[in-house]
């Protein structure tokens, strides 16, 4: 079937099988090796991407389901070289170890801030419970995003008070409706 | 020389926005909470993992696996599977044992099937191998393979495996009648029994730490590139233990050594599961050389549960003799030990049963034995495969546990039935009744510290007021554990006649900047990072100034790998002295720039760095990188002296390094679900001297989930049949963020008096000490009905039945 899916803001077109898994899509097809697969069942969260700017486990959605939304990866994280907050949280706080359930811990860390930017340890450990991490105990990956909810708030803090000056309303610190 | 703090940072309200509250700032050289090296692949995804590597031309492999936990081959019909459009080669036992490939060599000196030829031996052994253009049609073309099996009856229950007419499993080993594979015992039988006859107390109980397996996030794979030109081959795969690997391959394929280069790549995660050589790496292998193109094989996650290494599966039965007063004399164990259809464990040779000979413990203890009978079921081979340094953990869990019972029979309080028989400091070093030389340790100071961190006593009142006026039930667990890692020595510890000591190469660049080669391998525990460290200290360099190379057998120098907690001991030792070579080259080198003599030398190292100056006249100094340059440059230099600063080493430990540490877990019980909710876990370590703090508390919170999983969730049960019940993630329940509280750690230092810098090492501690403390928290809550003991893992309906009165097997389904 032929598909034109835009990921990381970068359309692309071609023919895939309709069995053709997003994970294997996005890893095989487009070269994204950022997301990982772990376990088949929807259970590990290895996989997790947004789609149209909601976190879908990809080894479980079909490449064909996307034609025509916006995917993005954990290579769309970083924007002209500028690290997402989450990123930097999770190198700050030694959020990681092996490195393998990091990109969709911090997709779905992602999603919260863009709806709760200042979750408590409750909201982002409820938040990322259908993720497993094998290594950190999930101590470090809370104060994580918990870190990058502060990085944001005090940048938008900082760039509220820039803007005001312009008369430029616009809401800081959240990338909810920017898309890829 | 021992130090105290604690981080109580678990707890702490993150309320500022300040990078420093991280602690994870950068030092310049040196030891402390440096920024991780790796991290910056990582969180941009640039990670290099087995499953990221692509090359020209590859072909993708499938396994085909049993269905049955036992049965005959009959016959194996590939013609369809071959003929499929896509398919490239289909290898079976047959092809493999026309290349005297279908056995191969286990870490425990028997022999595994690489692909079935006679019969399955467990339910996802491996039987066929499809090469195909793509993942897809591989796995297509499986459905097409025609396997025609007679079924037997399996043995899956360990404790009738050594019933008489049991079927024999392992009919390929010539004059086998039965089941059994060894027994080996350590102590003194005749002293423990005498001590026991006389003794006041005794107690008894029976227990199973069940079979449970590591499911690290990446499960296991192989790219194999055989180059038909060159002869060489390249296997990229996920080992813990690269240069084990390729000389394994060149010994069971006959290849030249020199011609076989295995590359590690980023492990996600291995945990002792990424030991042994997988039938699928074989395969891959083969699939290479027979079609000449490069092979990858991925398996799933079921094939991962199923057929990769499993850990534990011991069924014990402890017992103790006391005095009235709580006074342990002796302690004795039977050890039932279920090692599968192949013995596959992962272990030093003399060590059948790994280091479970360490079950005396934190405790001094007048006499002890143990006898461990090893027995074949028709399960997956492993054994020791998660995180439990040679099966520590299982011996510490054994007197954990019944370090509990006897509280529970003197009607002791746990905590101080402990204190009242842990090793004081005086006596050490500690040799056990079983033999083993504990190097250091302050246990009852990590003790004490634990108990006042968890408030024990406020906690005690808190569950006495609930027993008395009802409501969900409170439990206080603790454990107490002692490890003993670092393996070797060598002339006690090798895997398959491979002795285990590491090498360790540094080279010095002209212009200051290093680069360490060492044979461990990471899989997330930082060594880019913490060996640069060790390095940055004993040069005073930064650093960043220090790349570290490993995970490639072409690269680095030879050695046994990373498990069993052995990096840091092993390796991490290996790097300082190599350091330590290179600073005293370093020295001669600036002699000769100095016009001095090297005997007058001294070595300092300031903010601004390392020097070597003449004593007394710190003026007259040369950096660590000008002496450098200098060894590399037209100074001449004193004859002897052969400039440049690089070194090698290799570094066979004088002796195991021996962390410790005391756990204190409280849980709250329902008592109408018998659900069971950790509220609280207090952790207190101590693994000598800390490299990087933060990587140390990560390694910790890392295994304090572990335990929680094993001791609450992770179930790996079969049926009567050997179904296995516990092969998908539906099944096998990992810990999630729900389940884990906030850790609450602190720290005791007591530097290893052997190792170079006083570290002792700490993967595994945290997964050896953890779950005797889940377990004994649950079962202190369930105490007022009379439950003693039930069996792990505590689900809410195992504690529910043990609540009844009726604790269940966790090793066999319910039927």
């Amino acid at each position: 079937m032929q598909i034109t899916v835009t990921v990381n803001g970068q359309p692309y077109t071609g023919d895939v099988e309709p069995r053709l898994l997003l994970v294997h899509f996005l890893r095989d097809g487009l070269g994204l090796t950022g997301t990982h697969w772990g376990c088949d069942t929807s259970n590990c969260g290895a996989c997790v991407v947004h789609v149209d700017g909601t976190p879908v486990k990809s080894c479980t959605a079909l490449a064909v389901m996307c034609d025509g939304h916006e995917v993005t990866t954990v290579e769309g994280l970083e924007r002209d070289g500028d690290l997402d907050a989450v990123q930097k949280g999770f190198a700050e706080c030694h959020g990681l170890q092996c490195g393998f359930c990091t990109p969709g811990m911090m997709l779905t860390a992602r999603w919260l801030l863009d709806r709760d930017p200042d979750p408590d340890e409750a909201r982002i450990r409820e938040a990322v419970s259908g993720q497993l991490c094998r290594c950190t105990g999930y101590e470090n990956i809370v104060r994580a995003v918990r870190w990058a909810a502060r990085h944001e708030a005090a940048r938008a803090g900082a760039g509220t008070e820039a803007r005001a000056g312009t008369g430029d309303g616009a809401a800081g610190g959240t990338r909810e409706g920017t898309g890829p | 020389m021992t130090a105290e703090t604690t981080d109580t940072t678990a707890n702490a309200t993150d309320t500022t926005a300040t990078d420093t509250e991280t602690g994870a700032t950068a030092t310049p050289m040196g030891f402390g909470r440096m920024h991780r090296k790796e991290d910056a692949r990582f969180i941009r995804g640039r990670g290099n993992y087995v499953d990221d590597v692509r090359l020209p031309g590859m072909l993708h492999g499938a396994i085909l696996r049993s269905p049955h936990a036992h049965a005959r081959i009959l016959s194996v019909d590939a013609s369809a599977a071959e003929a499929h459009p896509g398919v490239k080669a289909v290898i079976t036992g047959e092809t493999l044992a026309g290349m005297d490939l279908a056995w191969m060599p286990t870490l425990s000196g028997d022999v595994q099937a690489v692909l079935a030829t006679d019969k399955v031996r467990f339910q996802g052994q491996e039987v066929a191998f499809v090469v195909a253009e793509d993942p897809y049609t591989a796995r297509d073309a499986l459905e097409l393979i025609e396997v025609d099996y007679e079924p037997l009856e399996p043995v899956i229950d360990a404790r009738r495996a050594l019933d008489e007419g049991a079927p024999v499993i392992r009919d390929d080993v010539e004059g086998r009648t039965g089941n059994h594979i060894f027994d080996w015992e350590a102590g003194d039988r005749e002293q423990t029994d005498a001590i026991f006859e006389r003794a006041e107390v005794t107690v008894a109980q029976d227990m199973l730490y069940p079979r449970v397996h590591p499911a690290p996030l990446e499960t296991c794979g192989a790219v194999a590139d055989f180059d038909r030109v060159t002869g060489k081959l390249t296997v990229w795969c996920p080992t813990q233990a690269p240069h084990a690997h390729r000389t394994l391959y060149a010994l069971v394929a006959g290849l030249p050594e020199h011609k076989i280069r295995v590359i590690s790549p980023d492990v996600g995660g291995g945990f002792g599961g990424k030991v042994g050589i997988y039938p699928g790496y074989v395969c891959a292998i083969v699939g290479s050389i027979a079609t000449g193109r490069p092979v990858k094989w991925m398996e799933d996650r079921s094939e991962n549960l199923m057929s990769t290494a499993f850990a534990r599966d011991y069924h014990m039965r402890g017992e103790i003799a006391a005095t009235r007063d709580g006074k342990v004399l002796a302690i004795r164990v039977k050890v039932l030990a279920d090692h599968g259809a192949f013995n596959g464990t992962a272990q030093p040779t003399k060590f059948p049963a790994g280091f479970f000979g360490v079950f005396t413990g934190s405790y001094d203890i007048r006499a002890a034995h143990c006898e461990v009978t090893g027995v074949h079921t028709n399960k997956a081979p492993g054994g020791v495969a998660y995180a439990c340094s040679f099966r520590i953990t299982e011996a510490v869990y054994l007197v954990e546990r019944m370090m509990d019972v006897l509280a529970c029979e003197l009607d002791a309080d746990p905590a101080e039935l402990r204190m009242k028989n842990l090793i004081r400091p005086e006596r050490f070093p500690y040799t056990s009744p079983t033999g083993w030389e504990y190097d250091s340790g302050d246990y009852p100071r990590a003790l004490r510290l634990a108990l006042d961190m968890v408030e024990y006593d406020k906690l005690r009142a808190e569950q006495a007021e609930r027993r008395r006026d009802g409501g969900p039930l409170l439990g206080i667990g603790i454990s107490f554990f002692t490890e003993a890692v670092g393996a070797g020595p060598r002339k006690h510890m090798d895997i398959l006649g491979l002795g285990m000591a590491d090498g360790a190469e540094l080279r010095v660049h002209p212009t200051g900047k290093a680069v360490l080669r060492v044979s461990c391998q990471s899989q997330g525990q930082g060594h880019e990072t913490t060996f640069a460290q060790i390095v940055a200290a004993e040069l005073g360099v930064s650093p960043d100034d220090v790349e570290v190379v490993h995970g490639d057998t072409d690269q680095t120098p030879f050695g046994l790998g990373t498990y069993g907690s052995r990096s840091t001991p092993v390796s991490g030792a290996a790097t300082a002295i190599v350091a330590r070579k290179v600073r005293e080259r370093a020295r001669l080198v600036a002699a000769a720039m100095l016009e001095a003599s090297p005997d007058d030398l001294e070595w300092s190292v300031s903010e601004a760095g390392g020097r070597w100056s003449v004593q007394g006249s710190a003026e007259h100094g040369r950096t660590i990188q000008e002496i450098a340059m200098a060894a590399h440059s037209n100074l001449e230099l004193p004859e002897g002296v052969e400039g440049h600063l690089d070194a090698v080493t290799v570094y066979n430990p004088p002796n195991l390094t021996y962390p410790f540490g005391a756990y204190v877990c409280v849980v709250d019980v329902d008592p109408g679900t018998g659900q069971v909710k950790v509220r609280r876990f207090v952790a207190v370590d101590d693994c000598g001297v800390r490299i990087n703090p933060m990587i140390v508390e990560g390694q910790i919170h890392g295994g304090l989930a572990d335990g929680i999983g094993m001791a609450l969730m992770q179930l790996m049960a079969f049926d009567e049949d050997g179904n296995h019940l516990g092969a998908s993630f539906m099944d096998y329940l990992l810990p999630t963020s729900m389940e884990c509280p906030s850790w609450e750690l602190g720290e005791t230092v007591t530097p290893s008096p052997h190792h170079p810098v006083g570290a002792k090492g700490v993967g595994e501690s945290a997964t050896v000490g953890s779950p005797a403390a889940v377990v004994n928290a649950v079962l202190d809550a369930l105490r007022p009905y009379g439950v003693r003991h039930a069996d792990m893992p505590l689900t809410p309906a195992n504690v529910w039945s043990a609540l009844q009165g009726t604790p269940i097997r966790t090793d066999l389904a319910v039927t």
